[in-house]
């Protein structure tokens, strides 16, 4: 195999392009395409402060280190979630990536700072661990990104991720759900804009980027992630990805350019909450009279997650993610 | 060739020389799914395995196992 561009020996072929690449202009690849993204979908202005949301995992970390290489002024932030080891884990790899670089990593311990850890708010709720996690960790993004005065909270979601949650609202027909899948969402009153420079680029080339830079991740998921919906969405997906390069690129990237303006008029969720109880932002009643954030209820749904498991007994979790 | 899997993490012992689709499919992995890597560097599509070879196949799938 020879690189496209070079004719030099190639290390990693892309099917979907029909090209293979080196080293060298493989790299150049992955800046080209996060580069485009930002342009096409006006993610970010020059100058912009990024909040990139980091996990330890290879998503985050090539998109805070692919930021950089672009020249934005892109800070970290980590979420300490409190699962067992996988979060000691994620939070040193974490932060030697930032020390190593000399980068910016803002830092929230659950534990530390609210008093319980998501194994325990999930159980204390009789939330499944994915929707706890969620809901926090959006919560925490915006309040960081906000009280940091950062324009932009930017997220290391890939063309696979989007590609599997289109095709779990499709598949249920999820139109309010559809009518809000974008790579951008601006800002509104209370919350950040958000991006997603990395849509253009697949689940295989953020591994490869990794390997390729030298950027140690954690290749391990969360124990209590494995085996959801949306891992089963993605194996699918590759099933067909195999047989047909390009056609999770073509179903993304199609939704947007053809279908997604459909679903604009969409009705919001059922109770203002979109996702695993963000509040919607279409239809913000009020602020949380705790921590002011934008809600639909008194309280927001964090700080009811908050409250619901304080004193609770902490939770242990097991490597494969059950509960002791 | 000594082959290193993950999640969980294991080493399984495949003779060579064998390309890396035909090592794939021997192991009923989808190429979309993985990276093949030796010596920390990625080994292309069409390299052939000897059999004194170590390499890792590691899920890019977030939550995949191999």
């Amino acid at each position: 195999m020879k690189c496209r561009v070079c004719r030099q020996p190639a290390i990693i072929d892309i099917r979907r392009h029909n090209a293979n690449f080196c080293s060298e202009h493989f790299l150049r690849l992955c800046r080209d395409q996060t580069a485009k993204a930002i342009e096409d979908f006006s993610m970010l202005e020059p100058g912009d402060r990024v909040l990139v949301a980091v996990s330890g995992g290879k998503d985050s970390l090539a998109l805070w280190d692919l930021l950089i290489e672009l020249g934005y002024e892109a800070d970290g932030f980590y979420v300490g979630l409190g699962i067992g080891g996988y979060s000691d884990r994620s939070g040193e790899t974490v932060r030697a990536f930032a020390d190593q670089r000399g980068l910016r990593l803002h830092q929230v311990d659950m534990r530390t700072d609210y008093d319980t850890d998501i194994p325990t708010a999930a159980k204390a709720t009789r939330r499944v661990p994915c929707s706890a996690c969620g809901l926090s960790k959006r919560h925490l993004f915006d309040k960081a990104a906000l009280d940091g005065g950062y324009d932009a909270v930017a997220t290391g979601h890939n063309l696979d991720d989007e590609a599997a949650v289109l095709f779990g609202n499709t598949l249920r027909w999820q139109t309010e759900y559809l009518a809000r899948q974008s790579p951008v969402l601006p800002a509104r009153d209370g919350f950040p804009r958000k991006i997603k420079p990395l849509v253009r680029l697949g689940e295989r080339e953020m591994a490869a980027y990794c390997v390729v830079r030298g950027i140690d991740y954690i290749v391990e998921e969360c124990p209590m992630a494995v085996g959801n919906k949306h891992l089963g969405y993605k194996e699918a997906l590759n099933e067909i990805e195999s047989r047909s390069p390009g056609s999770k690129h073509d179903f993304y990237f199609g939704f947007l350019a053809r279908a997604s303006q459909r679903f604009a008029d969409a009705a919001p969720a059922a109770g203002g909450l979109i996702g695993d109880g963000t509040p919607d932002p279409g239809i913000i009643t009020g602020h949380c009279q705790n921590c002011g954030s934008p809600s639909t209820s008194e309280v927001c749904a964090f700080c009811r997650l908050i409250e619901r498991s304080a004193g609770a007994r902490p939770v242990t979790v097991t490597p494969k993610g059950r509960p002791l | 060739m000594k082959v290193h899997l993950r999640n969980p993490s294991r080493i399984v012992e495949v003779p060579g020389p064998v390309s890396i689709v035909a090592l794939l499919g021997r192991l009923d992995l989808n190429r979309e799914s993985v990276l093949v890597i030796r010596g920390g560097t990625l080994v292309p599509g069409d390299a052939m395995l000897d059999d004194e070879d170590e390499i890792e196949i590691r899920p890019v799938i977030s939550g995949g196992a191999v």
